[in-house]
């Protein structure tokens, strides 16, 4: 009893956001009119969470029989999607008012959502892997449906489900394999006894299934086929917390297993990802270019993303897990930004989506094209702002283990995604604008948006504040 | 006692049906029967393998897997429920609104 007690405290974060989700199902279950109230519920669990993520930083180790990792890692990345789900939750309210299914269900299924990437993040055990994976899963299907009189969302909801669905097979299969391989499902306990398994045919099978059904989550080519139709029909407020939350937990976790902490790659395994990332960087880059969609733009722009990232695993360093981290924070700091942007441009019955409505918007609504102008700019990866110091500890990362390849693949596809980046600057800044129509801007979006851009200019300018704390974490 | 191998490739075979089924089916409930398959096959895996190995783990995980079919189980078919009154079909060649 005194052993569960104290693993809950030291598990901290995700325990009181568990506590502050369904005490919010309770809540809304008695009343059906009080959403309001739940938004501020929310939004203070957040904090709570956040806060306990601060103070349970120094205590490292592991918690329930080494299933989750506590403190330092861990703790940062609970503050990490905690963060990201209170940006998407002050985005959220206006947007769904707006667009219709502002229901009170909204905010606890975005903490369960958020409860699934914490466990999915600092996992030690496969099974908590899969059950992490699971619950963010499961509830982002829901959440991508959400607007269910929408038939696009409708449509998103049904491919996510059955393809993230099939991925959930593979790697439970990868994980099954594992544990016959090795005899335990605990990466504790499989890391020890590495050297018996280097060579074994059916653990390397299971970590190249446990690798697809990862690389479906982060949305690396071959596996992205989801990742625009999804981002595109889902509710916008929904697609930001996906491109970032989700996308992270999964880097987060494919670090933890096959790189830094576990080393569950080997030469052949590095190959895989390598390949991976070069067919994510040219294919996402290339066909963003063609998107006349700003949703669908930045979905295929998602994708490089992930190859960017994936730069990082090959080098497998921890320069390189330290660099992904950063750029976890920089990409969703700024893809939480842009997202937002398009949540409060976008009209009822999914209007204004296209990039050319973007037209005159800086004379219209000089914050908000300037805003947008920011975030186009970071993930572009132009100084001095966080998306430029991302991609400078990736490619420097990948040049010092000897990939030196890789990062001209990077650098040369990173100068290709400027072009479709800026062209939205260009159409903000440079072309007649199409209507008069005033676009409203709600208070509590701004506030995100607003601190969104403060993290891009302040990591931008400081990098050294996180890197250093990333690199000493492991 | 038979050998471990036997239930090793009837799971495989089962995945493999299920992997085939997926991959050729068009209506959206027959699709999400086949990754039913799949993941009991995945069971049928853990549990041999646990037998095999005399640990509990595996058997553990079956649970864990078993719970979370249901609730996608749930979702899904949820999901199916929304799609089709919207669409009034749930072929998935005519559900085709999202493309570039």
């Amino acid at each position: 009893m005194n052993n569960v007690l104290s693993d809950l405290s030291a598990t901290a974060p995700i325990t009181a956001t568990v506590i502050v989700s369904l005490l919010l199902v309770v809540v809304h279950s008695f009343t059906r009119e009080f959403k309001t109230g739940l938004y501020w519920m929310t939004l203070g669990g957040i904090l709570i969470g956040i806060y306990l993520g601060v103070v349970t930083f120094h205590h490292t180790g592991y918690a329930f029989n080494n299933m989750l990792m506590i403190g330092g890692f861990a703790s940062l990345m609970d503050i990490f999607f905690l963060s990201a789900a209170g940006f998407t939750i002050l985005l959220s309210r206006p947007y769904l008012e707006r667009t219709g299914g502002h229901y009170g269900e909204y905010y606890p299924m975005i903490l369960f959502a958020t409860i699934g990437m914490m466990t999915l993040a600092t996992a030690t055990d496969l099974i908590m892997t899969f059950v992490g994976l699971e619950v963010m899963s499961v509830t982002l299907y829901v959440l991508a449906g959400w607007t269910r009189k929408v038939k696009e969302s409708n449509e998103a909801a049904l491919k996510y489900f059955l393809l993230g669905a099939f991925a959930t097979g593979f790697l439970l299969y990868g994980i099954a394999l594992i544990y016959g391989a090795s005899g335990t499902t605990n990466l504790v306990g499989i890391s020890e006894n590495m050297e018996a398994l280097k060579g074994n045919v059916i653990f390397i099978a299971g970590c190249g299934l446990l690798l697809i059904g990862l690389a479906f989550k982060v949305a690396a080519v071959p596996f992205h086929l989801w990742v625009p139709d999804v981002y595109d029909g889902s509710p916008t407020s929904v697609s930001a917390f996906m491109s970032t939350g989700a996308k992270g937990a999964a880097f987060a976790a494919l670090a933890l297993i096959f790189s830094v902490k576990f080393q569950f790659m080997d030469s052949q395994v590095n190959i895989v990802i390598a390949l991976l990332a070069v067919i994510s960087m040219v294919l996402g880059n290339v066909v963003a270019i063609a998107q006349t969609s700003i949703k669908r733009m930045l979905a295929y722009s998602s994708i490089a993303h992930a190859g960017y990232m994936l730069i990082g695993m090959v080098a497998g360093t921890e320069i390189g897990v330290s660099a992904i981290l950063f750029y976890i924070v920089a990409y969703m700091l700024t893809n939480l930004g842009a997202f937002g942007v398009v949540s409060i441009f976008e009209k009822e019955n999914r209007k204004n989506l296209e990039i050319e409505d973007y037209a005159g918007l800086a004379r219209r609504r000089p914050v908000l094209a300037a805003l947008m102008a920011v975030f186009m700019f970071s993930l572009a990866g132009i100084p001095p702002l966080a998306g430029f110091f991302g991609k400078y500890y990736l490619f420097l990362a990948a040049v010092e283990s000897g990939y030196t390849w890789l990062a001209i693949v990077g650098v040369a596809a990173s100068l290709v995604s400027v072009y479709y980046y800026l062209r939205v600057v260009v159409v903000m800044y440079f072309h007649d604008q199409s209507s008069e129509e005033l676009v409203l801007l709600p208070a509590s979006s701004m506030v995100s948006l607003g601190l969104s851009a403060a993290g891009i200019f302040l990591f931008g300018v400081l990098p050294s504040l996180l890197i250093n704390t990333f690199r000493n974490l492991f | 006692m038979l050998s471990i191998n036997y239930y090793l490739i009837l799971s495989a075979v089962l995945f493999t049906i299920g992997v085939v089924g997926v991959l050729t089916r068009r209506n959206a409930i027959l699709i999400f029967m086949c990754i039913e398959l799949m993941l009991n096959s995945v069971n049928l895996t853990l549990v041999a393998f646990s037998a095999y190995l005399g640990s509990v783990e595996g058997q553990v995980l079956v649970f864990f897997v078993m719970a979370v079919a249901a609730a996608e189980a749930a979702v899904g078919l949820a999901i199916v429920l929304a799609l089709f009154r919207n669409h009034v079909t749930v072929n998935l060649d005519e559900i085709n609104i999202l493309k570039w």
